[in-house]
């Protein structure tokens, strides 16, 4: 009711998604395929008193996000591959100072400068260890246009109730298609706010020390609880500690406050997985070219399904395994040399029934490719 | 307006480092480093008040008092 | 309010190496603040990586302390977020213009309203001394055994060409100076750039042969002159020190306040 339909690109509903969440500070550099968000947002933001700021390279864009977050904003910043690379410290430093950002990375053709104006999924693994050190990250991903809406506001809720970076991990494909977005009313979806000390001025506040539940509230900078912020090792007060308990303790938090949550954080699509012999598992645009297939086969009688992860990391392995437990064969459908499938063999029972359909050329990956491939898999000769 | 009068140098052993910047850049010698290398006022009578030993100082390890 | 008023005490002795010039910068700068009674909640410290970097930690402000040679531009994403806040970035030499040195000129180019204070000990302390961008020609480092042949950065020159609008020189002997420098840094708007020459005893001194901390303070007074002195023509050698540029400059935060006009222009 009263909904606007929009005729867009998969980065426009990005951006008309994160002015939903409640961006108001975008920092970016141009880079191809993700520039469209940076355009876009430095028109809007201005429009509603948001701050937008061209950074002189993808290392200032996260560094300066990440310092607007920490006085009660909601940021984010958005790059492709290059960018994305240049990004990682700053990456690092957010996860480490349990900061809410969101990134996201339009993936291009790699590796260096590859190619800047083709499709590729090759940024799977470096979402999850680009950054050094030991660490748990969240990056979301999607496959069309009302899903863009709905990841991207999630990056933003799940930010903010974990208190760290997340990754929109879109694609060439999904960043420049055109398609149909049904703006949702305000409200519609729900949206987490920043959860803040309720310590006065005056008493002590501890910025690392998390409540029961284990979210840490946050202050402000700027308000009225002064304190410090390292990306040391740092004790519940901030300050940078060597103590081994203390290192210990902080390493468990920053990993297990996501990967014990794997369950809860993770998002997915399932289509005709009820009965399916053949699995596909694919995301991103790569998932549309699966999905077809699937509907197509379904019809001649073939059980086949697809599941369609939106959630890449944590991994959701849990999930994907109960999904897998009946399946002959698991397809990963995906366009890299197999990222994902390295975490779906690691997940399942029988790795061993594990297939990667995939394209690496920098062209899209269609039914037929597929097809094809599952052609060779089921031993049917090509 | 009156030359200020010294009241006395507070030393904070704790946090004196011995690096001999005051002893050494003060006009009058007014200190020394002791056998534990930390600062000493060996002769607070030539103190002149300049407080350029408490600004110099790096570890805020010395304060000179003066009389209102 | 008394200097320590300004200091997380518990955390002192600091950890800087005995005569390191960066107490005495952190100690300057505590006195400017305290000059110009500003309250500690209105002031936000960034700094990145390095000896000099920690001097965050033992500030009573909203203390950041980032990675290396990103301080201004973690300062950026503060000071456009809240440009009430007070922003002051303490950097290194190789901090503020090696690694960092494509941020500190852009925050110069953008005249955003902070202090940036260049602690410059030409050499890298915190991983045992090697050479900086500041060191200059002929000096040993640990990753210059038989001595420089790098040429350095002129901060002030840099500074300037950049389009910073206040810029200003100042040593560890002239400490009067440097509090009141740091505190006409702090007063004005725009950009203001504040390199402070001090020494590092244990590296630079002792590699150089120049002695001790005392020693390493007098060759700032014996080597330095304010600006268009006698003494500086008759020998080119000496390093000005005072405040070379303060100009009045449209302010980014300012500006971005009239892109927002005209961005709403007939709205609403």
């Amino acid at each position: 009711m009263g909904n606007t339909i929009k005729f867009v690109q998969g980065n426009e509903a990005c951006v008309e998604a994160a002015l939903y969440a409640g961006l108001d500070f975008f920092a970016g550099y141009p880079i191809t395929p993700s520039t469209e968000i940076a355009e876009l947002l430095a028109y809007r933001l201005p429009q509603i008193g948001g701050k937008f700021i061209q950074m002189e390279d993808e290392i200032a864009s996260l560094c300066a996000i990440i310092g607007a977050s920490l006085t009660g904003r909601k940021v984010m910043t958005a790059t492709s591959g290059p960018g994305f690379s240049l990004m990682q410290e700053a990456l690092g430093y957010a996860v480490m100072t349990e900061i809410p950002c969101v990134i996201a990375n339009v993936q291009r053709g790699g590796p260096s400068t590859g190619i800047p104006t083709h499709v590729s999924q090759g940024d799977i693994n470096q979402a999850r260890w680009g950054t050094h050190g030991d660490h748990a990250i969240i990056a979301l991903t999607a496959s069309n246009h009302q899903d863009v809406f709905a990841m991207t506001v999630e990056a933003f809720n799940l930010a903010e109730t974990y208190r760290t970076p997340v990754i929109l991990l879109f694609d060439e494909v999904v960043g420049h298609m055109r398609e149909k977005l049904v703006l949702p009313a305000a409200g519609e979806i729900p949206l987490v706010d920043r959860l803040r000390t309720s310590v006065k001025e005056g008493v002590d506040y501890h910025p690392y020390l998390p409540r029961e539940d284990g979210r840490l509230p946050m202050s402000d900078f700027g308000g009225v609880h002064r304190y410090n912020v390292t990306g040391l090792v740092h004790d519940m007060w901030g300050f940078p500690s060597t103590d081994p308990q203390t290192v210990h303790g902080l390493l468990r938090h920053l990993v297990d406050k996501l990967e014990n949550r794997a369950n809860e954080i993770a998002r997915y699509r399932e289509y005709h997985l009820e009965d399916a012999e053949i699995v596909m598992i694919s995301y991103g645009s790569s998932a549309r070219s699966a999905l077809h297939v699937v509907e197509n086969r379904r019809q001649r009688g073939e059980r086949m399904g697809l599941l369609e992860l939106q959630t890449l990391w944590p991994f959701p392995s849990e999930m994907v395994r109960q999904k897998c437990a009946h399946a002959k064969s698991v397809v990963v459908v995906e366009m890299n040399m197999g990222q994902i499938m390295q975490s779906v063999k690691l997940a399942v029972a029988h790795p061993e029934r594990v297939f990667l359909a995939n394209r690496i050329d920098s062209n899209f990956i269609t039914p037929s490719d597929i097809m094809n491939i599952l052609r060779i898999i089921q031993g049917k000769g090509v | 307006m009156a030359k200020p009068k010294l009241k006395r140098h507070h030393i904070n052993r704790d946090w004196c480092k011995g690096c001999g910047i005051c002893v050494e850049l003060c006009p009058k010698k007014v200190l020394e480093l002791d056998e534990q290398e930390k600062v000493t006022v060996a002769r607070p009578q030539d103190c002149i008040c300049c407080r350029l030993c408490e600004l110099r100082c790096p570890d805020f390890a010395i304060e000179v008092e003066t009389q209102e | 309010m008394a200097v320590k008023d300004y200091l997380r005490e518990r955390f002192l002795p600091h950890m800087w190496c005995p005569g390191c010039g960066h107490g005495e910068v952190l100690g300057g700068l505590v006195r400017a603040i305290e000059n110009l009674g500003l309250s500690k909640n209105e002031i936000v410290m960034v700094s990145g990586i390095g000896c000099s970097s920690r001097i965050s930690g033992y500030v009573d402000f909203h203390t950041l302390h980032t990675i290396h040679g990103r301080a201004l531009a973690f300062a950026t994403g503060v000071k456009i977020s809240r440009p009430e806040l007070k922003l002051i970035v303490p950097m290194g030499d190789g901090d503020a213009l090696a690694i960092g040195g494509n941020h500190f000129i852009h925050a110069a180019r953008r005249n955003l309203d902070m202090t940036a204070i260049v602690m410059n000990n030409r050499i890298y302390g915190m991983t045992g001394g090697q050479f900086s961008p500041l060191s200059g020609e002929n000096i040993s480092a640990t990753t210059a055994p038989y001595r420089t042949i790098d040429r350095g950065f002129d901060v002030v020159e840099l500074a300037k060409a950049a389009g910073a609008t206040f810029v200003a020189r100042s040593t560890t002997y002239h400490v009067q100076q440097m509090t009141e420098t740091i505190q006409k840094a702090i007063t004005h708007k725009g950009f203001s750039v504040v390199e402070v020459l001090t020494q590092c005893p244990t590296y630079f001194g002792r590699k150089n042969k120049i002695g001790g901390a005392a020693d390493m303070i007098t060759w700032f007074k014996d080597n330095t002159t304010p600006i268009g002195s006698k003494a500086k023509q008759e020998n080119a050698a000496l390093i000005e020190r005072g405040i070379f540029v303060q100009i009045a400059a449209p302010e980014y935060c300012e500006e971005y306040q009239k892109v927002v006009e005209r961005a709403t222009k007939g709205r609403k």
